[in-house]
């Protein structure tokens, strides 16, 4: 169970805790997509980390099935089946008695692969992650900061180049612009690196800009699974309206870029206002309201203009009679 | 009546010796590097080995002691109290009592010495244990390690430096009460201290003492080197 990226399916998971009556996590059932990002989130005692924990079995199952490429996580040998999963949680959990390359080199060293090859894999990690391997290798946990340690933390959960990868609020105890640059990060590296992740989180901002797919779990039970988009376009009842936020059609504007609308012509002439097209609705938005115009000229890559976007066709797309935008 | 011990110390070559012997100073330096071979090196010997065994079959006792209330916190409590009931006998009494059992022997000695180390080695090494910090326990589990290689790459390495402050504990304590251990005839350096409280001859008494403490400073800060050597990540710091 190494190399590319697993499909998970949760098949009627459940748990239920000694002495409690309701179930932690109630019938289950979820499809992941290998290489997807689905984030389980939902408030807190909705059962999300309990979820991610019955995948690599630290919380043993009660009733249901969960599948890894088919294969159930049940039938396999528990430190197996831990050893292909890589798991990044809040506390990150880095061993402060061993090296950075010791930290990262766990796994391999478990699966018994040769000294070199745990050092060349630690070393590239080490790049992939953005710290910097002919100094930090050798250095322990302890000197290096918060975000610094999570990422760390992340590379050592891909070490041995598993093909699914659980993360439990991983981000959720760093302060906003280092956890701003560490998710920017991981989506650029998840992007070279397509694993399927499980993410859980408790932040609707995290969950729109991390996750290909949402899963909203409400006391242990799925009450809607979709893209971010569908989520905040079409919440399946109240509680999920209310749980994304009176601002979700705003929050809508951050999934879309400029080259996800249709623009109209370029304009003539040379454009006062422009805007490259991997900007987000939201921040054209922003500009337009911030430069008092209804209008902005989209540029591409190398500055050339490609069409323009108004302020209608934005107010259009999370308007009333619009629905989500079909992936 | 004979005049006082102290005003006839029994002194080897008293005839021949230094000014400072015939008036029985408190500390004769010339005496005590003259002697040091053939009254208190030998000496010396034997309370390293007293100290040595004792602390190690203490700490082999007490290490399997605290694996065990690691895993079953029941065992806990009554090793606990065992240890502290060893503890709070008088040592004089301790050596005395296992006289009977097993005779004026280095097994005697031992047996005292070894019992009042369990406690601190116990609960020093299960504390250490126990304040191994959850989150690397649960990576350590979440990444496969089985429950021994958790207990032998991440739990045993981040209790060291609690297990070895034990050590150090036992062995500066061991090396002082190891000289009482001379009352039963096993030799080390309460033998010279022995000898000169009948004798009076103030430089052995004195000598004796001065190595027990030198020892005790000796071992304690062979063991920190030790520690240092062991846990280089206590060090590292945030640069």
């Amino acid at each position: 169970m190494s190399g590319g990226a697993a499909g998970l399916a949760f098949l009627e998971a459940t748990k239920v805790y000694p002495g409690r009556r309701a179930p932690a996590v109630s019938d289950l059932s979820l499809e992941i997509p290998a290489s997807e990002i689905c984030v389980l989130i939902g408030p807190s005692g909705s059962g999300k980390t309990t979820a991610l924990q019955l995948v690599n079995r630290l919380i043993t199952m009660t009733s249901g099935d969960i599948t890894i490429d088919g294969r159930s996580v049940g039938g396999l040998d528990e430190t197996e089946l831990r050893r292909g999963i890589g798991y990044v949680f809040q506390q990150i959990g880095l061993f402060p008695h061993m090296t950075v390359e010791g930290n990262v080199g766990t796994v391999p060293r478990l699966l018994g692969w040769p000294k070199e090859r745990i050092r060349a894999r630690a070393r590239e990690l080490l790049e992939l992650v953005g710290l910097d391997p002919d100094e930090d290798l050798r250095r322990y946990p302890n000197e290096f900061s918060g975000g610094q340690r999570q990422r760390i933390g992340v590379a050592r959960a891909m070490a041995a180049d598993q093909p699914l990868m659980l993360m439990d609020e991983p981000f959720g105890a760093l302060d906003p612009i280092t956890r701003d640059r560490l998710q920017d990060d991981f989506l650029r590296l998840h992007e070279e690196v397509p694993k399927t992740v499980v993410f859980v989180t408790h932040d609707i901002d995290e969950a729109i800009k991390m996750g290909t797919r949402i899963a909203i779990l409400r006391d242990g039970e799925l009450v809607q699974y979709d893209t971010p988009d569908r989520i905040l376009a079409e919440p399946a009842n109240e509680f999920v309206a209310d749980f994304v936020g009176a601002d979700r059609g705003l929050k809508r504007l951050r999934v879309w870029t400029l080259s996800d609308v249709e623009l109209g012509p370029p304009g003539e002439g040379t454009p006062e206002l422009t805007a490259p097209e991997d900007t987000s609705l939201r921040d054209a938005l922003s500009r337009m309201l911030v430069e008092g115009t209804e209008r902005l000229t989209v540029v591409d890559s190398s500055g050339a203009p490609k069409g323009t976007v108004t302020l209608e066709t934005i107010t259009r797309l999370i308007g009333p009679e619009q629905r989500a935008v079909e992936v | 009546m004979t005049a006082p011990l102290a005003q006839q110390p029994v002194i080897p070559e008293f005839e021949r010796g230094s000014e400072c012997i015939r008036e029985n100073r408190q500390f004769c330096l010339d005496w005590f590097v003259d002697n040091f071979d053939r009254v208190f090196a030998p000496r010396l010997v034997e309370h390293i080995e007293l100290t040595a065994i004792a602390v190690g079959i203490g700490f082999a006792i007490s290490f399997a002691a605290a694996l065990i209330a690691y895993s079953q916190g029941w065992f806990e409590t009554p090793f606990a109290i065992f240890a502290a009931f060893l503890y709070t006998i008088p040592s004089l009494a301790f050596f005395q009592l296992m006289v009977p059992i097993t005779g004026l022997s280095v097994t005697s000695a031992e047996i005292a010495l070894v019992s009042y180390t369990l406690l601190i080695l116990f609960r020093n090494t299960l504390t250490g244990l126990r304040e191994v910090p959850e989150d690397a326990r649960v990576a350590a589990r979440a990444m496969g390690l089985t429950p021994r290689q958790v207990l032998r790459r991440v739990e045993l390495p981040l209790a060291l430096p609690a297990i070895v402050a034990g050590i150090r504990i036992a062995t500066v304590t061991t090396i002082s009460l190891a000289t009482v251990a001379a009352f039963i005839g096993v030799g080390g350096l309460g033998q010279p201290i022995f000898n000169a409280i009948q004798s009076g001859f103030k430089t052995e008494f004195v000598a004796a003492g001065l190595l027990a403490v030198a020892l005790a400073l000796v071992a304690d800060a062979l063991l920190v080197l030790l520690q240092r050597i062991l846990t280089p990540w206590a060090r590292a710091q945030r640069a």
